[in-house]
This record gives C-alpha cells, sequence and structure tokens, in this order.
C-alpha cells in the first residue's frame, strides 16, 4: 500500500482522538487546564486517571472531529502554552511518582504570530531536554498524524508507539515536495521516499511497537484498536515500573542517543 | 449568523481531507508565473554587474569589496552583518591557536536512499572544504577553556542531519566528561530533510545530552546567529542557560512565509528578529559581533571556568 494511504486515514476527521482514548482505557480521568502563565490551550489535553488501578498522567492532542470543535482545538496545532501545559503535568507527575502516557495526533506546532512571540520554539525544546530525564515511565503511542517537532515535543518517551495506519515525519509529505522539488502535488511520491509509516518506522528501529488496526483504519473498529492498546499499556507499564530509576533515565538515553547514521 | 451555521453544518458533513483536495484543486487551476525562472534571471543579472571580488550589501545596496568587510564580514558602510563561515568565526572567536578539532572525518550517509543526496553532500564538500554543516572541537575563550560548536550556513542552510545531531552531542558529552561548558553558534535552515524522521530525531539527541551537562552543573552558552530557525530553534539553539544573539539576526521555528499563509496577514519587518526575540524575553542579550570574544570570557570567568595557564 502507498505510503499516502496511511496520510489519508490518519488524517479522517472520524479517526478516533486522544480523549476517545483517554476516556476509553482510563478511569476516573480528572482533566486538568491551564499552563499557568498564558491561557490553556485546547489544542492539549491531560490530566490524571487510573490504568487499571494505577495511577498514571495522560496527555494528548487533541483534533476536533466537527469543524466547530477543530476551530475550539486549533484543528491540534498546539501554541507554546499548550506544551506548557504538558510540561506542567509531566513536573506534576515526577512529583506524585506518575507514569506518563501521551497520545499524538497532529500536523505540527501552530505556525503563527502569537506562537512565536510566546517561543514556540523555546516551549518545544524546554519538554525535550525535560522528558530525557524525567524519572518516572513515560510512554508516547502516536494516534494518528506525528508532525514533525511538535509531535516528538511529546515523544521523547521510554517507547514510542504508532498505531497501524498513523504516520510519524520530520514534516508533511506536502511540505516535503514543495520545499526539495518546489512542488506540493509530488506529496504521494514524497510519503514513499520519507519513510513515515508504522513499518518503516519500526524497521528503522525509531519506534518499538505497532498497533493493530482493523481494516481501513481504527475508526471502523476503535474497541478493537482501543483494548489493544490498552493491554499492551498495561503490560509495558509494568515492565518499565519495575526498573530503578537510573536504568530507566540510562536506557532512555541510550534510546534516542542512538539514532543517527553517518561515516567516520 | 444564520449563513454561517447553514455554512457550518455543511462542512461537518465533509472531512478536512476533502476540504484540503478542494483548496488544492483550486490553487492548481489558478495559472502561476514561473517565479523560479524569473528568480534565476535576476540572480544572472546582478551576477552580471558586480565584480567577482565585491559583493553588495543587501542593506545599504552598496557594492563592497569582498576584502572591505574585514575578519568579521561587517559592511564598511552600514555596519551590517554578513554571514560568517564557521572558519572565520572560529578564527574570531578562540584564542589564537587554541582550537583543537574533533571528528574531522564524519560526514553523511544516506539513511533514506534519498536521490542524490550522496552526491550533493559530496559536491558541496568539495565546494566548501567542510565535511559537513557543523565545526566542533575544544578551544580557549580569553583563556577560558570550553567545548564549542559552530555552524555553517554554507552548507546545506546549516541544516542538521546525523552529522551535526552527532557531532554536538559528543561536545555535550565531552563537556560533561571533562566538567567544562559548552558554546555553540547556531545558524540553521532547521532539520535536513534528506535525512527525514532520523534529522527529527537529532533534536531529541542533542537536546537529552545538553540536559545531562546541565544536571552535570556544567554551563551552556548558545549564539544566536542569522538565520537561527526551525528545529534547531525548537532544540539545543534555546536551551542555552544564557542565550545571547547578534544584532539583526533572524531566529524562528515556523518559517516567514508558512505563517503568513496561515494567518493570512503580512507579517510585520521585525518579527522574527534577534531585538523582537529580546522583547519578548527569549534572549538574555544582543550582543555586537565585535564584542562577542569579551563578553563570553566575561561568562566563563564568571562561572569559575578553569584557565588554561600557558607554561
Ligand atoms: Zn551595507
Amino acid at each position: 500500500m502507498p505510503a499516502y494511504d496511511n496520510v489519508r486515514i490518519a488524517r479522517k476527521i472520524t479517526r478516533p482522538t486522544a480523549l476517545d482514548y483517554i476516556n476509553h482505557i482510563f478511569e476516573d480521568f480528572v482533566e486538568l487546564h491551564g499552563d499557568r502563565g498564558f491561557r490553556d490551550d485546547k489544542a492539549v489535553v491531560g490530566g490524571i486517571a487510573s490504568l487499571n488501578g494505577v495511577p498514571v498522567t495522560v496527555l494528548g492532542i487533541q483534533k476536533g472531529k466537527t469543524m466547530e470543535e477543530n476551530i475550539e482545538r486549533n484543528f491540534g496545532q498546539p501554541h507554546p502554552e499548550g506544551y506548557r501545559k504538558a510540561l506542567r503535568l509531566m513536573y506534576q507527575a515526577e512529583k506524585f511518582h506518575r507514569p506518563i502516557i501521551n497520545f499524538i495526533n497532529t500536523s505540527g506546532a501552530y505556525p503563527g504570530l502569537g506562537a512565536e512571540e510566546r517561543g514556540q520554539g523555546e516551549a518545544i525544546a524546554r519538554n525535550l531536554m525535560v522528558m530525557a530525564s524525567l524519572k518516572v515511565p513515560t510512554i508516547s503511542i502516536i494516534i494518528g498524524e506525528g508532525g514533525s517537532g511538535g509531535a516528538l515535543a511529546l515523544a521523547v518517551t521510554d517507547r514510542v508507539w504508532m498505531l497501524e495506519n498513523s504516520v510519524y515525519a520530520v514534516l508533511s509529505p506536502e511540505g516535503f515536495a514543495s520545499i526539495l522539488w518546489k512542488d506540493a502535488k509530488r506529496a504521494e511520491e514524497a510519503a514513499d521516499l520519507m519513510k513515515i509509516t508504522a513499518s518503516d518506522l519500526l524497521d528503522m528501529g525509531i519506534i518499538e511497537k505497532i498497533i493493530k488496526e482493523v481494516d481501513g483504519g481504527c475508526q471502523n473498529d476503535f474497541g478493537f484498536t482501543a483494548n489493544l492498546l490498552k493491554a499492551k499499556l498495561e503490560a509495558e507499564l509494568e515492565i518499565l515500573m519495575a526498573k530503578d530509576t537510573d536504568t530507566l533515565l540510562k536506557e532512555r538515553y541510550d534510546r534516542f542517543r542512538s539514532f543517527g547514521i553517518f561515516k567516520e | 449568523m444564520k449563513l454561517f451555521d447553514n455554512i457550518k453544518d455543511n462542512l461537518d458533513k465533509i472531512s478536512v481531507d476533502t476540504l484540503k483536495e478542494r483548496a488544492e484543486a483550486i490553487k492548481n487551476a489558478i495559472p502561476k508565473p514561473s517565479p523560479a525562472k524569473n528568480k534565476n534571471e535576476n540572480k544572472k543579472d546582478k551576477k552580471e554587474d558586480i565584480p567577482a571580488d565585491s559583493v553588495k550589501c543587501p542593506s545599504c545596496n552598496k557594492i563592497i569589496e569582498k576584502k572591505a568587510l574585514g575578519k568579521l564580514k561587517i559592511c564598511p558602510e552600514c555596519g551590517r552583518l554578513f554571514r560568517m563561515n564557521a572558519k572565520d568565526r572560529i578564527k574570531a572567536i578562540a584564542d589564537k591557536d587554541s582550537f583543537k578539532e574533533m571528528d574531522i572525518n564524519m560526514e553523511a550517509d544516506n539513511p533514506l536512499d534519498f536521490p542524490d543526496y550522496s552526491a550533493k553532500i559530496k559536491g558541496l564538500q568539495e565546494k566548501t572544504g567542510l565535511k559537513d554543516a557543523v565545526k566542533t572541537g575544544i578551544c580557549t575563550i580569553g583563556g577560558y577553556e570550553c567545548a564549542i560548536g559552530v555552524m555553517d550556513s554554507g552548507f546545506m542552510m546549516g541544516s542538521m542531519g546525523s552529522v551535526v545531531g552527532e557531532k554536538l552531542t559528543r561536545i555535550f558529552e565531552y563537556g560533561t566528561e571533562h566538567k567544562i561548558p559548552v558554546v555553540i553558534f547556531t545558524c540553521s535552515g532547521g532539520a535536513r530533510m534528506q535525512e527525514g524522521i532520523v534529522s527529527l530525531m537529532q533534536m531529541a539527541k542533542v537536546s537529552a545530552a545538553a540536559a545531562k551537562h546541565s544536571e552535570a552543573g556544567q554551563l551552556y552558552v548558545t549564539v544566536l546567529t542569522d538565520p537561527t530557525t526551525g528545529g534547531v530553534t525548537a532544540s539545543f539553539a534555546m536551551l542555552g542557560d544564557i542565550i545571547l544573539a547578534e544584532p539583526k539576526t533572524l531566529v524562528g521555528f515556523a518559517g516567514r512565509r508558512v505563517i503568513e499563509q496561515t494567518i493570512k496577514q503580512k507579517l510585520p519587518d521585525e518579527f522574527q528578529t534577534s531585538e523582537f526575540l529580546l522583547e519578548h524575553g527569549f534572549v538574555d542579550a544582543i550582543v555586537e559581533r565585535e564584542k562577542l570574544p569579551d563578553v563570553l570570557a566575561t561568562i566563563l570567568k564568571l562561572h569559575n571556568c578553569k584557565k588554561e595557564v600557558e607554561d
């Protein structure tokens, strides 16, 4: 299947969102708002919940399912205050020794005037740096689009998983084609070249696991994918929570340290 | 309001994909002039009336002899800062003969098997004398020892692929191990597209190494130079304990054109300059190019950094 078919499925407006997974997988979800600095960014959701009795912090980049909701959620494109809300809740998780589980679905961080004024670059950078050394287990799952730095800002975690039809890339195939070939229409060709599908990224060692979807995408049988994901999260958390902090941090460092292909 | 609601109801029924496709179809249906061709013609014209040993200053439009820019590459007419390559920058910042380069032979591979990438790298290596877009090593500044990384916009716009990520990670690790500060001069168009997701991962890799260096109590200073954008801004450029910038430097995350297309308004000239970042609280100080060695030496001194003693 051409990689661009995954892009189409990943972008479907009917595709289950972060809150769909959060509400299905966890109990006692209490949503927590705001970055304590500027405002509450509705493109990022977060809070505390229980995974089969274990208290966890959950975060998600949230798209809408209607035009109205998408306007409210800014089409799942966070501003700096969204990343700072996530950062606040991750520090809170560390304080209370809660594992962190992130659901990522964004075409990218919002490219806007206010976003630049309030330091979009700084907000993403800070998350990368802090997440590298959070003293609690962390797992992220790309559930739709994993767009560039805006997705990575929640994905510096012990484990990175992808749903079968999700994509994860340095930028959109359209952006890639227009930068390199000055022709956004060559997006399909770009998508094949870029290695953005879950199976390509598993082969490259960028992710650890693929969560299956039914034919045509997980919107056709949400329960199937969500239940599968829940079982895998429970099993993986047990493994990660058994590790002492030094081991956890060393393995996380080594995970990202290993990325890079060069000659010397 | 009624009218808007009607439109909205209809919008709910069609997917974003369809909307995007429609927008794309409309865009494609509009005939456009070929800007690429025009640009080339302009370039050619300009080249013809500027002698080979001169450049036209983009600020004052005067034709300046390259020699007249001096070691610091400053327009003698208006003071505009021209971009400096890594070699000239190191000469201007490090104490004489103190720079010892590391990882001299590291060069790009081709993680995506991207067509023509290897050939492009080879061509640029021959043209620039660089292996990739950053030089790293150790040096002293005003007698104070530090690990230093200097990016070079002359090599694929300073874009960050595996080589840039690995070399910078190594100087952070060196700094952590030897308890010395790290100084990085940034200039970059962002991620190296040809390396795809691997280039994105470099942002995390370098940031993780910077975190360890920081946890070890060591100082990290960034100097933002023109242009610092994209994935470099969204990682190590913004992570310095102290962030300095040269005057009138372009610093931002998203590209100006992308933002203008997204918000459908024209951005002010001062948008994404170092002065704009200073005003909004993202830069500690703007430092004139000629003062950078002294300012860096003072910062290192105030952090009790090791002073190399000449025998
Ligand atoms: Zn001038």
